[in-house]
């Protein structure tokens, strides 16, 4: 078990600084001079030479890189130059509203989706579960930020029922909170509960036909009893893995989603600072992410060994 | 990985024969080859031109002059969406098939070398997929500029791990099988053996999935455009379209779902096939 955590920990250290290696370069290729940005049309050529020489503009890419580097290293991740603010005293504002649409996203995705997936493995090939997965597939289809279109339309438009845009902080009104993050979270959830009913409908069918379960049937268990405590756990494998992948992937922020309902989550962030060349806060988003992208895998592959005791005993 | 539970490569023919492949299977090929015939004889069709402006029809609702109506600036939508095909099927297709050209190499070489070169591939791979994809696109894009080429290869660059692991999962599954062994054992180049041996093999799964990645992108272009990243204006983009609708949802809600539905029928149809053919290709899900 510890060497498993201890390889995959080293195998971690040259992702992550490849990682800090490839933003770097993502930033600094970044178009135009943030001095002259800075200074505006009245700059002088000495003004701005002056500007570089501050910011360190002026040093070689290799030199930048690692005083960015040694300063992440302690957690100091440098400050924006354009609001001054530091970079992550920036993301810790930006990230609750990025996590929370997250959670909100995954347990409305599990919520739907892991009762259906058992239900339609459970009565694999009748007539309610290829409605049920036909219909899955069709949502497949559809990307968040189409249905967020279609939910805007029958639930701000037509319906008025529910705001289109704006965010309230959950510290300031959790119900105001809640409601302008239903639209949010549902159009990402939508398109997360097919994915999840699919896997976790071909995983237990295959499970279903395993020995145990038949020995479950044989001494007479109830039905529901056998498909949610004996076949749910190991059916559950890539079902974890998929939501590790999601909650990874919606930790940097569901960049679409936050820029449609015009929410100041990581996302946004990260697409402001591309906009405004602040490359110092675009290194420091994107290494953050990136880093709580790996964290979140290493934390499934764990899962696993959760899971499955053979991973725990067997090989790494 | 499904692939790599490819133990029955020469059953697929037979058993392809033999299973039907159903009526909403050939109902996707046709919506395809009706949206690619759209955005390949766009020039021929007797449409109106899609960049055109008549502010005295604007917002108007599908009529005999304009079937799907105009948008807001009295645009013909019909048109704009057969014009705005070009964009997402060219992106989609081009890009797909640059991420299978060079996943697959990258893929084939690991799972056919393995040891050192299969390490660093794959933690290349890792690292790539460790970065937010859409915010490497951006800056990508923010770099080089915006336009199609720029727009494709970006989106290729994104694909190509998920291509590399398909295909280093399907040379591992027969890497080590006899005919591969013989091969090597009648003294075959490593060349050879990847092209003559490996190559047919993998290329099947991999088309495959490149199918699917096919729907993936055209998505993909059409979260770029609608984030005003995608292809530049006037040109006419599906995500473009939806970003415009999206403001006009209360007064011409058509302006934003036409092209909605066209994209979704069409990344739809895309994974039909894909899902239908690897179903055909994998005997494990077939027997499912």
């Amino acid at each position: 078990m510890l060497r498993f955590i201890g390889r995959r920990v080293l195998y971690l250290v040259p992702v992550l600084l490849a990682v800090t290696l490839l933003t770097f370069m993502v930033a600094s290729l970044l178009p135009g001079d943030l001095a002259l940005a800075m200074l505006g049309d009245q700059a002088t050529p000495e003004n701005v030479a002056a500007l570089r020489s501050k910011l360190g503009l002026d040093l070689p890419a290799w030199q930048r890189y690692l005083h960015w580097l040694s300063g992440v290293v302690v957690g100091d991740f440098g400050q924006s130059h354009r609001t001054g603010e530091m970079v992550l005293h920036a993301i810790a504002n930006r990230l609750p509203v990025s996590i929370e649409l997250m959670l909100l996203a995954q347990l409305g995705a599990l919520v739907v989706g892991v009762p259906l997936g058992i239900l339609c493995a459970a009565r694999a090939d009748s007539t309610l579960d290829r409605v049920l997965s036909g219909g899955a597939f069709g949502l497949l289809s559809m990307p968040s930020f189409m249905l967020a279109i279609l939910l805007i339309f029958a639930f701000s438009v037509h319906l008025g029922v529910l705001p289109a845009t704006g965010y309230t902080p959950f510290t300031q009104d959790p119900v105001a909170n809640l409601v302008s993050m239903v639209l949010p979270a549902a159009s990402l959830a939508l398109v997360e509960w097919p994915a999840l009913m699919r896997i976790l409908r071909s995983d237990m069918i295959t499970t279903l036909q395993e020995d145990f379960i038949a020995m479950a049937k044989a001494k007479g268990l109830k039905r529901r009893r056998i498909l949610f405590v004996h076949a749910l756990k190991p059916s559950s494998f890539t079902l974890v893995t998929v939501t590790g992948l999601n909650v990874g992937r919606l930790i940097g922020g569901a960049l679409v989603i936050e820029t449609i309902f015009a929410l100041p989550g990581l996302g946004r962030l990260l697409i402001e600072a591309i906009y405004s060349r602040d490359f110092i806060v675009l290194q420091g988003g994107v290494l953050f992410v990136a880093v709580a992208y790996v964290l979140v895998n290493f934390i499934v592959d764990l899962l696993y060994t959760v899971l499955d005791p053979r991973i725990r005993h067997g090989r790494g | 990985m499904a692939a790599a539970e490819m133990t029955g490569v020469t059953d697929a023919p037979r058993r392809a024969r033999r299973r039907s492949l159903g009526w909403v299977f050939w109902l996707a090929v046709v919506w395809i080859g009706v949206v690619l015939f759209g955005a390949l004889a766009a020039n021929l069709l007797p449409l109106e031109d899609p960049s055109k402006i008549s502010l005295l029809a604007r917002r108007q609702g599908p009529s005999a002059l304009h079937l799907f109506g105009t948008d807001h600036l009295g645009r013909d939508v019909l048109s704009r969406v057969v014009y705005g095909s070009r964009a997402s099927l060219a992106v989609g297709l081009i890009s797909a098939f640059l991420a299978l050209l060079a996943g697959g190499t990258l893929g084939l070489l690991a799972g056919y070398f393995r040891g050192r070169l299969e390490s660093l591939t794959m933690a290349a791979m890792d690292v790539l997929l460790a970065f937010p994809p859409l915010v490497l696109a951006l800056a990508i894009i923010a770099y080089l500029g915006q336009d199609m080429v720029n727009l494709t290869l970006t989106l290729a660059l994104l694909s190509v791990p998920a291509s590399t692991r398909v295909a280093r999962a399907s040379t591992l599954a027969i890497a080590e099988r006899e005919f591969v062994v013989a091969a090597r054992a009648l003294g075959a180049s490593h060349l050879r053996v990847m092209l003559r041996e490996l190559l047919p093999n993998v290329v099947l799964p991999l088309l495959v999935y490149t199918l699917i990645l096919v729907a993936v992108l055209i998505v993909g272009e059409g979260v770029l455009s609608f984030l005003g990243l995608g292809v530049p204006p006037p040109m006419a983009s599906w995500g473009s379209m939806m970003s415009e609708g999206r403001e006009q949802l209360d007064v011409a809600p058509h302006i934003a779902f036409i092209p909605a539905i066209v994209m979704f029928l069409t990344v739809l149809s895309f994974n039909l096939v894909g899902d239908t053919l690897r179903s055909m290709t994998d005997p494990r899900r077939a027997a499912l």
